[in-house]
């Protein structure tokens, strides 16, 4: 089972500050665009669609469906490479970014392309958690 | 051809800042490139081209992405300081060879904020770096097993079909003494090799090897003065294709941009290519790069490569005769290089006689940096025989 992966603390910028400090209260943000509505993905505060630089945050759904998916075998990451098979996979959120992540919560045989999934958090312990997605189906 | 009066400074922009610590690299670059864009009266969307130098992320890839820039043209000559003077120099060059019509230069660094070892970009990671870091991408084989699954899922292709490029690359490295795998291989034995990361197997992957190679490129009047057969450069096109804003699509790669353009300038078509050197980092990224060029539709790349279409000297598009990455090279893990060589020695009637494509007149070479996973620079050149 892929539920021993390691929770490595992200690279903290002040451009991504706000966006990991959600994630200690298990909160998946999304950074929007003021000016065209879009999503920002990954977070930043310029959008790359209209070119201009007023963005807000908003909360995601956290539900989605997976865009694409690889079962990892051979893995040299310190902590990933003793969780081997693990699933590293592209979800599609329901707001429409797809975003890299992994799957957890079921077998790796079990994940297909399509497949409905929604965001779970590990505490990475240094103020701030890992969004990862189960199969919508369990619990 | 001379750059005189070809190119203009349109805009120009200093950061008023002298200590930002509020800031990463990626989002000063999109400040200042802004800046420089609102004084020449244009926009993002107007710029074709794009400058910086090594020390953000993966360079021009990440700040491309950041800035959501639609290149045709990039260029991140590393050489200091400088480097930004090269750049004017570069994209004047550029401009006047009809390759961009807006490029933009930006530079950003916090040297004073951020402990940074004296380079201009330093230890301040990108956004892609910080959310692509976290889940165990373990080398590039996951990223192209990504593309893969997806390309499965949305054409049907199969394992089967990626092992025939394997096979057709080691009937091609069996005649090349110096190939690093130099066996020939069946659907099976490939099929029989370790998942390493699921779909990609072993032998889906090109080889690791050490090594390297180089190129001489020279003007016409050197060309003419010289004893030893030249090979002459039709057409070239570039494109760094991206994430687009979490619109990432697994399917493509950047050979839809720089095919077509590399093809309008040399003024050939798909059916007039002799040969072709594929960036072959892994199966799938010949299938899909096949695609993007045009030698078949989206997504029939498993299909066109049955039947030994890859294979020299007869196939219906020989591909990488000295074996590829997949079986012969891949010095220090970038595959470009060895590209053109091979179609350099195929336009001169140079490899072995067993490979060598009879009257060989148009060769294309493409290369793929990065990883068709996340983001690439793809680059697309077409020569043609002395003579063509
Ligand atoms: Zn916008």
């Amino acid at each position: 089972m892929s539920h021993d992966l390691p929770t490595p603390a992200p690279r903290i910028t002040p451009e991504n500050q706000e966006f990991w400090a959600a994630t200690a209260q298990h909160k998946l943000l999304l950074m929007r665009c003021d000016n065209c509505g879009n999503p920002i993905w990954y977070p930043r505060t310029f959008c790359p669609d209209c070119g201009t630089f007023d963005t807000s945050w908003s909360e995601a759904s956290g539900r989605g469906t997976v865009y694409a998916f690889t079962i990892v075998h051979r893995s040299m990451i310190d902590g990933y490479r003793q969780a081997v098979p693990y699933v590293l996979a592209y979800v599609e959120l329901e707001e429409g970014p797809r975003i890299m992540t992994n799957i957890v919560g079921c077998e790796p045989d079990a994940v297909r392309v399509g497949m409905p999934v929604r965001v779970v958090f590990h505490d990475t312990g240094e103020d701030n958690a890992l969004y990862r997605f189960e199969p919508a189906g369990s619990q | 051809m001379s750059i005189r009066g070809k190119a203009f400074i349109a805009g120009a922009y200093e950061h008023p800042r002298r200590e930002i610590p509020d800031r990463t690299n990626s989002q000063i670059h999109a400040e200042v490139a802004a800046g420089a864009l609102a004084d020449a009266g244009l926009s993002f969307s107007d710029v074709d081209a794009y400058f910086c130098d090594g020390s953000t992320g993966f360079g021009p890839m990440s700040m491309a992405e950041y800035m959501g820039l639609k290149c045709r043209h990039v260029d991140s000559t590393e050489t200091g300081g400088s480097s930004y003077v090269f750049h004017v120099g570069h994209a004047a060059e550029a401009i006047a060879a009809g390759k961009c019509q807006v490029a933009l230069i930006t530079l950003a660094g916090r040297p004073r904020s951020a402990a940074m070892g004296g380079r201009p970009g330093g230890a301040d990671p990108t956004g892609d770096m910080v959310f692509e870091g976290l889940w165990g991408m373990a080398g590039a084989v996951t990223g192209y097993a990504l593309a893969a699954s997806r390309h499965m899922y949305e054409f049907g292709t199969t394992s089967e079909q990626l092992a025939e490029v394997k096979v057709a690359a080691s009937l091609h490295a069996q005649h090349n003494p110096n190939a690093f795998l130099q066996k020939p291989t069946t659907v099976e034995e490939v099929l029989d090799s370790p998942m390493i990361s699921w779909p990609l197997r072993r032998d889906d992957c090109c080889v690791v090897t050490d090594g390297g190679g180089a190129l001489v490129v020279v003007s016409p009047e050197v060309a003419r003065d010289l004893e030893r057969t030249t090979v002459k450069i039709l057409g070239h096109g570039e494109h760094v294709k991206h994430a687009d804003n979490g619109r990432i699509d697994l399917t493509y790669t950047g050979a839809v941009v720089s095919g077509p353009i590399a093809f309008e300038e040399a003024g050939v078509t798909q059916a007039d290519i002799d040969y072709v050197s594929i960036y072959d980092s892994f199966t799938i990224t010949v299938v899909e790069t096949l695609e993007d060029l045009g030698f078949c539709e989206k997504g029939a790349g498993g299909r066109f490569v049955l039947d030994g279409t890859l294979v020299a000297p007869h196939g219906r598009l020989p591909f990488n005769t000295d074996g590829g990455g997949l079986c012969n090279n891949h010095p220090s893990n970038r595959g470009g290089m060895t590209k053109v060589i091979e179609a350099v020695r195929q336009l001169r009637g140079e490899t072995h006689p067993e490979v060598q494509v009879p009257d060989c007149e148009i060769a294309l070479a493409h290369g793929t940096g990065g990883s068709i996973g996340t983001r690439m620079g793809s680059s697309t050149v077409i020569l043609g025989r002395e003579d063509a």
